[in-house]
């Protein structure tokens, strides 16, 4: 569990080009590796990982700070 | 979350190899356990230089509808069996092969793929890990 005081670090993945089930096993690589507290930004293109990578983080009980679109892309902002 | 996801590989068709790796691969990713037994042609797959040896099974017009299939997946940017499989093991997810499969089709252990393998076995050891799944699939 991350307390105050520890060291948050941003893990920033890119799967833009990417398709199944690509992003979502590189974006669950990323919360894997990352401490608790960590943010993981996972910045991608595939319509349809947009809804479900914040469908595995429900799964997983973590927390989406946010998705932002640019165009095209997207980019979904994840709590470790 | 948890949960489970138990594959019995029967199949040795690319396409469906893909199928099998792609959930194992989505369910690992959403926070669920997976397994992955691989019986009869789908044994052949885990032999060493046999994941990708498959045919295709619609249209494989003798190799022609594979290499047609395997150019637009090129095209599309869709992940290598090789690095699904990676991606698979690397999530922790497990390999069963049968071992009646590798009697009645003479394959020894060495000619397998034994560093993704995690166990040999039955039916026993599929109800076993099948009992309590909460997803399981026949491909």
């Amino acid at each position: 569990m991350w307390k105050w005081g520890d060291n948050i670090a941003t893990i920033e993945i890119d799967v833009r080009g990417q398709t199944c089930p690509v992003p979502l096993v590189e974006c669950r690589k990323a919360l894997r590796k990352a401490s608790p507290g960590d943010e993981v930004v996972v910045t991608g293109t595939h319509p349809a990982s947009k809804k479900e990578i914040p469908m595995a983080c429900e799964s997983l009980g973590l927390d989406v700070l946010a998705v932002e679109d640019k165009g095209k892309e997207w980019k979904i902002r994840i709590r470790r | 979350m948890g949960g489970k996801a138990v594959i019995v590989v029967h199949s040795g068709d690319m396409d469906k190899i893909y199928s099998a790796l792609i959930i194992g691969n989505g369910a690992l990713s959403m926070g669920l356990e997976a397994s992955l037994y691989f019986t009869f042609w789908g044994l052949q797959r885990l032999k060493k230089g046999g994941l990708e040896a498959g045919p295709l099974s619609k249209m494989h017009m003798l190799g022609l509808g594979k290499w047609m299939v395997k150019k637009r997946m090129q095209k599309a940017n869709v992940a290598s069996l090789e690095k699904l499989m990676q991606d698979y093991k690397e999530l922790g997810g497990r390999i069963i092969a049968c071992e009646m499969t590798m009697e009645i089709m003479g394959i020894k252990k060495e000619e397998l793929h034994t560093e993704w393998i995690d166990d040999y076995g039955a039916v026993g050891t599929y109800i076993h890990e099948a009992k309590d799944a909460s997803i399981t699939l026949f491909i």
